[in-house]
C-alpha cells in the first residue's frame, strides 16, 4: 500500500478531513441556496411574462375605461409601464422581495396582505388531508401488495380507483348532505361557527393551532368540526394516489433479491415487509407524498368552493373571474413557491434517507 | 445417514396452456459433501435450488414424494420452524452481491440481523460475532466494513459479506447459486477458494449451482447435470470426461482449451436431446 502515491492526504489527519467534510458541506448548501434563488426567479419571470401577456390592461383597471388619455399617460407612467420591459422586471423582482404583490383591484388592499389571510386557510385543512393520505394510504398501499391478490387487496384497489373517478364536487356535497345535514356529525361550510369568528387573535392564521394557543377550546371544537369533513375528502384523493404508489413500489420490491436474501435469513415476515421491502421505497415515497401535498396546497378549487373555504383556491378562482390580475399573479407566485419549497424538501430528505445520494 | 434427501421432486408455474413444469421429478441424495449442479439457462437448475428452502412463491407449486433435511420433512415443516432453519441450519448465496445486499442497510446491520433472528445475543456480543465474521472471509478491517453500504464495495468484496452472513452461524447446507457468474474473472478463484476453506472446516454440505462445468468439476466432489428440468448425469467430479449422457459429452465438447487448435467450436445438436 506505501507504493500508492494517488492516495488522499488528507486521510491520515482527521482535523484536515473535518475541515474537508464541513467545507463540503458549505459548498452543497451554498449551491442549495443558489439553485432556491434561480428557481424561483424563474417563476417571477414567468409571472412577469404572463402579467405583461395577457390582453388585461392594468391601467384602465385603475382608472377606469372612461378615463381622459392625459389621465391614462399620467397613470401609465407612474406605474412604470413606459419604461423598457427589463426595467420593469427588475422594479418587479424588487418589489416581490420587498414583499409589495400590489393592491388587488376589488378590494383596494395589498394583495400580500390578502394571500397572508387565506393561505393559512388552504395549508390547514391540506396539512390535515396530507396526514390522513400518509398515515392511512401508505399503510394500505404496504397490506396491499403484502397481500396481493387477496379480497384485502381487492378492497384496497377499488378504493383507489374510486379516489381517481369521483368527482371531488361530488363527493363534497353528498359528505355534507349527509353528515352536516342529515347526521349533524361535523360543521358546515366556512372555517368556524360564524358567531366564533374572531374570538381568538390570529397569530399563525391557523385556527387550529391559534385557538390551541389561547386556550379557548370552544373555538377549537368549532374549527375542527368545520375542517374535519373537507380535510378528509381532500385527504381521500391524496390517500387514494399514495396507496396505489405505495402498492405498485411495494410490489416492485418484494421481488428483489435483496428480499429474497432477507428470507433466507429467516426474517420473520414482518421484518421482510417493513425493513427490507419498505425502507427503500421511502426515497420513493417522498417524492409522492411531496406532489401530493403540493397539489392540495395549490387549494383545491371545488372543495374550497362546495365548503365555502376561505382558501387560496377560492381566492384566485374569485380574481380571475374580477380580472384582478396583481391578485392572480401573487397567488400564482405562492403557488409556485409553494412547489418550490416542497421540492426542495424532499431534495433534502432523499439525501438523507438514500445512502448512495449523499 | 444423508443431511438432504429429495425424490422425485416436481416445480411448476401456472402458464396459458396448462401448468408448465421447470422441475420435472427429480432426486438426489446429499451427505456432507460439495454437490455441484449444471446446467444451461431454464434448466432448472435454480429452481431445485430454492425449493429446498421453500422460497418458491405461489403461483409456483412445489411437490416431492420425499424432502428430507437431517431427518426433518421439508415438505409438511410448519412456516414458523422453516423460517427457524433459514438462516440458521440452511442458507443461500445469490448470484450478484449487487442485487442480493439491501442498499439502504449498512453491511454490518444486514450481518448482525442474521443473529438477531436466531439468537439471544445482545447487540455487543452481536457485532463482535459480525466482525470475527468479516474476518474469516478474509475482510482485512473489518471495524471499516461494518459501517460501509453495499454500493460502496466491490464485487468480490460483496459477495464475500454475502458469504460471510451466510455462514456466521454454521449452516448444515448452503446452497451457491452461481456464486461466481457475476464476478470478474480475477476474484472467482478467491471467492471459490474462501468459500471451499469455510465448507471444509465447518464440514457443512454444500451445493453448488452453475453453468461452469470447469469450475463445478474443480470445487465440487459430485456432479449432476440437468437438463429440461430432469438430471441427464451423475457422477464423481473426477469422472466427468467419461460421462455418458450426449447433452453432457457435447458440452464437454464445446469448451475450448489451451493445448488444441479448432477452427470452430461444436454447437450443441438439440436434436438428439428431444424435450426442448
Amino acid at each position: 500500500m506505501k507504493s500508492l502515491v494517488l492516495t488522499n492526504p488528507a486521510a491520515d489527519d482527521p482535523w484536515k478531513r473535518r475541515r474537508q467534510q464541513s467545507l463540503r458541506w458549505l459548498v452543497s448548501l451554498g449551491g442549495f441556496a443558489a439553485t432556491i434563488a434561480m428557481t424561483f426567479l424563474g417563476l417571477l419571470a414567468i409571472t412577469f411574462v404572463i402579467g405583461r401577456v395577457v390582453p388585461i390592461d392594468p391601467v384602465l383597471a385603475v382608472v377606469g375605461d372612461r378615463a381622459p388619455q392625459d389621465v391614462y399617460d399620467a397613470v401609465r407612467a407612474e406605474m412604470g409601464l413606459d419604461n423598457p420591459l427589463i426595467v420593469q422586471f427588475i422594479q418587479y423582482v424588487g418589489a416581490v422581495i420587498s414583499g409589495d404583490l400590489g393592491m388587488a383591484v376589488t378590494s383596494q388592499r395589498p394583495v400580500a396582505e390578502e394571500l397572508a389571510r387565506v393561505f393559512p386557510a388552504t395549508l390547514e385543512m391540506a396539512t390535515l388531508g396530507i396526514l390522513i393520505g400518509v398515515f392511512v394510504g401508505v399503510p394500505a398501499g404496504v397490506l396491499a401488495a403484502a397481500r396481493q391478490g387477496t379480497w384485502i387487496d381487492q378492497v384496497i384497489r377499488v378504493l383507489g380507483l374510486a379516489g381517481y373517478a369521483i368527482p371531488a364536487f361530488w363527493l363534497g356535497l353528498v359528505g355534507l348532505a349527509l353528515f352536516y345535514a342529515n347526521l349533524r356529525w361535523v360543521g358546515g361550510p366556512g372555517r368556524i361557527d360564524i358567531f366564533m369568528e374572531g374570538i381568538v387573535p390570529s397569530r399563525t392564521g391557523l385556527l387550529l393551532i391559534d385557538s390551541m394557543l389561547s386556550g379557548d377550546w370552544a373555538v377549537f371544537r368549532s374549527a375542527w368540526s368545520h375542517i374535519i369533513l373537507p380535510a378528509t375528502i381532500l385527504g381521500f384523493f391524496s390517500l387514494a394516489y399514495i396507496a396505489r404508489m405505495t402498492r405498485s413500489f411495494m410490489l416492485e420490491q418484494l421481488s428483489q433479491e435483496y428480499v429474497i436474501t432477507a428470507r433466507v435469513k429467516g426474517a420473520p415476515e414482518r421484518v421482510v415487509i417493513w425493513r427490507h421491502a419498505f425502507r427503500p421505497i421511502r426515497i420513493q415515497l417522498v417524492t409522492v407524498i411531496g406532489l401530493s401535498f403540493a397539489q392540495l396546497l395549490e387549494g383545491s378549487v371545488m372543495i374550497e368552493t362546495v365548503f365555502s373555504w376561505p382558501g387560496i383556491g377560492n381566492y384566485l378562482t374569485n380574481a380571475l373571474l374580477n380580472a384582478d390580475m396583481n391578485s392572480v399573479l401573487g397567488a400564482t407566485l405562492v403557488i409556485g413557491a409553494v412547489f418550490i419549497g416542497v421540492n426542495k424538501v424532499s431534495d433534502l430528505l432523499y439525501r438523507i434517507l438514500d445512502p448512495r445520494a449523499r | 445417514m444423508s443431511l438432504l434427501t429429495i425424490e422425485n421432486l416436481r416445480v411448476s408455474f401456472p402458464g396459458e396452456q396448462g401448468a408448465v413444469e421447470v422441475v420435472k421429478g427429480i432426486s438426489f441424495e446429499l451427505g456432507r459433501e460439495r454437490l455441484g449442479i449444471v446446467g444451461e439457462s431454464g434448466s432448472g437448475k435454480s429452481m431445485t435450488g430454492r425449493s429446498i428452502l421453500r422460497l418458491i412463491d405461489k403461483p409456483g407449486k412445489v411437490t416431492a414424494d420425499r424432502m428430507e433435511f437431517d431427518g426433518l420433512d421439508l415438505t409438511t415443516l410448519s412456516k414458523k420452524r422453516m423460517r427457524a432453519l433459514r438462516g440458521a441450519r440452511m442458507s443461500m448465496v445469490m448470484q450478484d452481491p449487487k442485487f442480493s445486499l439491501n442498499p439502504v442497510m449498512r453491511i454490518g446491520d444486514q450481518i448482525a440481523e442474521v443473529l438477531s433472528f436466531h439468537s439471544k445475543l445482545n447487540a455487543r456480543e452481536r457485532r463482535k460475532r459480525v466482525l470475527e465474521s468479516l474476518e474469516a472471509v478474509r475482510i482485512t478491517d473489518p471495524e471499516r466494513v461494518y459501517k460501509l453500504y453495499p454500493h460502496e464495495v466491490s464485487g468480490g468484496m460483496g459477495q464475500r459479506i454475502m458469504i460471510a452472513m451466510m455462514v456466521i452461524l454454521e449452516p448444515d447446507l448452503m446452497i451457491a447459486d452461481e456464486p461466481t457468474s457475476a464476478l470478474d474473472v480475477s476474484v472467482q478463484a478467491q471467492v471459490l477458494d474462501i468459500m471451499d476453506d469455510l465448507v471444509t472446516r465447518t464440514g457443512m454440505g454444500l451445493i453448488i449451482i452453475s453453468h461452469d462445468l470447469n469450475m463445478v468439476a474443480r470445487y465440487c466432489d459430485r456432479i449432476l447435470v440437468m437438463f429440461n428440468g430432469e438430471i441427464v448425469e451423475s457422477c464423481q467430479a473426477s469422472e466427468l470426461a467419461n460421462a455418458r449422457h450426449p447433452y453432457t459429452q457435447g458440452l464437454l465438447a464445446s469448451m475450448p482449451t489451451l493445448d488444441e487448435h479448432r477452427d470452430r467450436l461444436p454447437v450443441l445438436d438439440r436434436t438428439q436431446l428431444g424435450g426442448v
